[in-house]
């Protein structure tokens, strides 16, 4: 007899939504926009066209990478004209208007710190010795909206390994290019430049952590964080560090950039967490982007099973 | 600046007021093309966009009714101050629309929801507190309710602006992550603004001693 265990993050069939209604979206809601009125409680909005789909992007072969959930996808437009890249400006539309003038190729990440094999690293060493493969993730901001995006990357522990980290190496540090010529957002200090992240080392091993070079299947767009970024999907966006240019194996814990500029709003950690409020706003709920009403968010963005072992004992409305 | 105070109440007056209309208008018109399944400038988070572009407009129009009494001053064209109600009772509109938009769109009339943001989060408990200081300058804004008052204290009662005012300024401060430069332009306009109000008043009192 085959008992299959539903993982948390997979959705129920009762929760997907039916593909003739997913293809036949925009149509349902030009027709809800006919009636003006209900048109206000309509459940999802049409993505503005506002760009045609970047589909200049070189095509990357990948295979499925598992963890995939069914939930709609965010389209592509808005997961590449709704950013938070402030190297570009602190506008949500600045990144698609200003990261073209941020050169990734050719692109190198300095590797430093408690690892055997340092160096700075041409990317085509670092990622294509490895498979590509197709994560589909939920990624919720901080700020309270949320995304579905198919990305394709390597899981950073593969990454990791080759380098042979030392017994030293208890957290990874990242550090986003701070190009001056290319960033316009450099010049007033919003955050102390460069952009730094940081994750345990236990997290930088979780299969779920990803380093992604592509969504929906082609190359990152620049504003997505070309030409590598990290993805922690049950970590708020921020932690999700764009453009790599540096990691750093550490005995201690980073001083990460928004951890710095904000203590008292922005942890370390930064784990999703429904239960702890930003201090300036409720943490419970989020607004899929597309969708109108808010939905509830989930601990540790729905990814409990995988990563909730990493903070046993751990007083998360201290450890924030 | 020969023009006479009839023709500005009958022409300049209806033509102010058509355009401070169209910042909301054009708000209409970008959630028409949204539904209706057009291109539109709501970006893909049309709700955050709305309730930020109410509170942009509000402030702008609360920092123009508050540039009126300087500008008539230096440029000598002191009938201006006939449009100063107007632009402040849009700003009024505007920060009330802004709140209808977070409770209405936002939280989805979740009062609940609304009230403990009021009372908890720091930056909507000051710009509610700057909403709660303009009410009364709104109501008190007819010819009747000045008559009624008598100027003296209807004067008095609407140098509440100036706090509000600086609260409104608090409030996009802290609305946004770190430090941003766009809320502080808004804050050092403010700042000239009344600025120029305490040299006016210092300079009138050494004028008058000198008599």
């Amino acid at each position: 007899m085959l008992i299959r265990n539903r993982k948390s993050w997979e959705l129920t069939e009762a929760e997907v939504t039916p593909e003739a209604l997913y293809r036949n979206r925009r149509d349902i809601v030009k027709a809800m926009g006919l009636a003006a009125g209900a048109a206000l409680l309509a459940p999802s909005l049409p993505a503005s066209a506002v760009e045609a789909p970047d589909n200049k992007r070189p095509k990357l072969d990948y295979i499925d990478g598992g963890y995939g959930t069914d939930e709609e996808l965010t389209p592509f437009e808005s997961v590449t004209t709704y950013n938070n890249f402030y190297e570009f400006g602190t506008d949500k539309g600045d990144p698609v208007r200003f990261a073209h003038r941020m050169e990734t190729k050719p692109w190198s990440v300095k590797v430093e710190g408690a690892v055997a094999k340092p160096g700075v690293y041409d990317f085509e060493d670092l990622i294509r010795p490895h498979q590509l493969l197709e994560r589909i993730y939920r990624l919720r901001c901080v700020e309270g909206w949320s995304m579905v995006i198919p990305w394709v990357g390597v899981p950073l522990k593969d990454i990791i390994a080759r380098l042979e980290p030392t017994s030293d190496a208890k957290y990874v540090q990242f550090e986003t290019l701070a190009d001056r010529k290319a960033m316009r957002g450099l010049s007033f200090p919003v955050l102390d430049w460069p952009y730094v992240e940081g994750l345990r080392m236990d997290e930088a091993m979780n299969p779920l952590t990803l380093i992604a070079v592509g969504l929906y299947g082609a190359e990152l767009p620049n504003q997505n964080g070309a030409p590598m970024r990290l993805v922690v999907p049950w970590k708020y966006g921020f932690k999700s560090i764009k453009s790599i240019v540096a990691m750093r194996f550490v005995k201690r814990e980073p001083v990460t950039s928004w951890n710095e500029a904000t203590p008292r709003e922005y942890g370390f950690y930064s784990n999703v967490n429904p239960n702890v409020s930003h201090p300036r706003w409720s943490q419970a709920r989020e607004r899929r982007i597309g969708e109108f009403r808010r939905r509830k968010t989930l601990m540790f963005n729905g990814y409990g099973e995988e990563v909730a072992h990493l903070y046993a004992g751990m007083d998360l409305k201290r450890y924030f | 600046m020969a023009v006479s105070a009839r023709t500005l109440n009958k022409f300049g007056k209806p033509a102010l007021f058509a355009a401070l209309l169209l910042p909301a208008l054009w708000l209409a018109w970008n959630w028409w093309l949204a539904v209706s399944g057009g291109d539109h400038v709501l970006t893909v988070n049309p709700i955050e966009y709305t309730n930020r572009y109410l509170g942009d407009w509000a402030f702008r129009y609360l920092l123009a009714a508050l540039a009126i009494s300087p500008v008539a001053d230096l440029t000598g064209f002191k009938r201006l101050i006939l449009f100063r109600r107007m632009v402040g009772l849009f700003a009024f509109a505007y920060a009330c629309l802004h709140v209808a938009s977070y409770l209405g769109l936002d939280l989805f009339f979740d009062w609940r929801a609304f009230w403990e943001d009021v009372l908890k989060r720091n930056y909507i408990t000051v710009g509610m507190a700057a909403l709660v200081l303009l009410t009364p300058l709104a109501i008190t804004s007819t010819n009747k309710m000045v008559k009624r008052l008598g100027v003296a204290r209807w004067q008095r009662l609407q140098r509440l602006v100036y706090p509000a005012a600086i609260l409104v300024a608090v409030h996009y401060i802290m609305m946004v992550k770190s430090i941003q430069l766009e809320p502080l332009i808004y804050a050092g306009i403010l700042a000239v603004l009344l600025g120029f109000r305490l040299i006016r008043r210092a300079v009138g009192r050494v004028r008058l001693s000198e008599r």
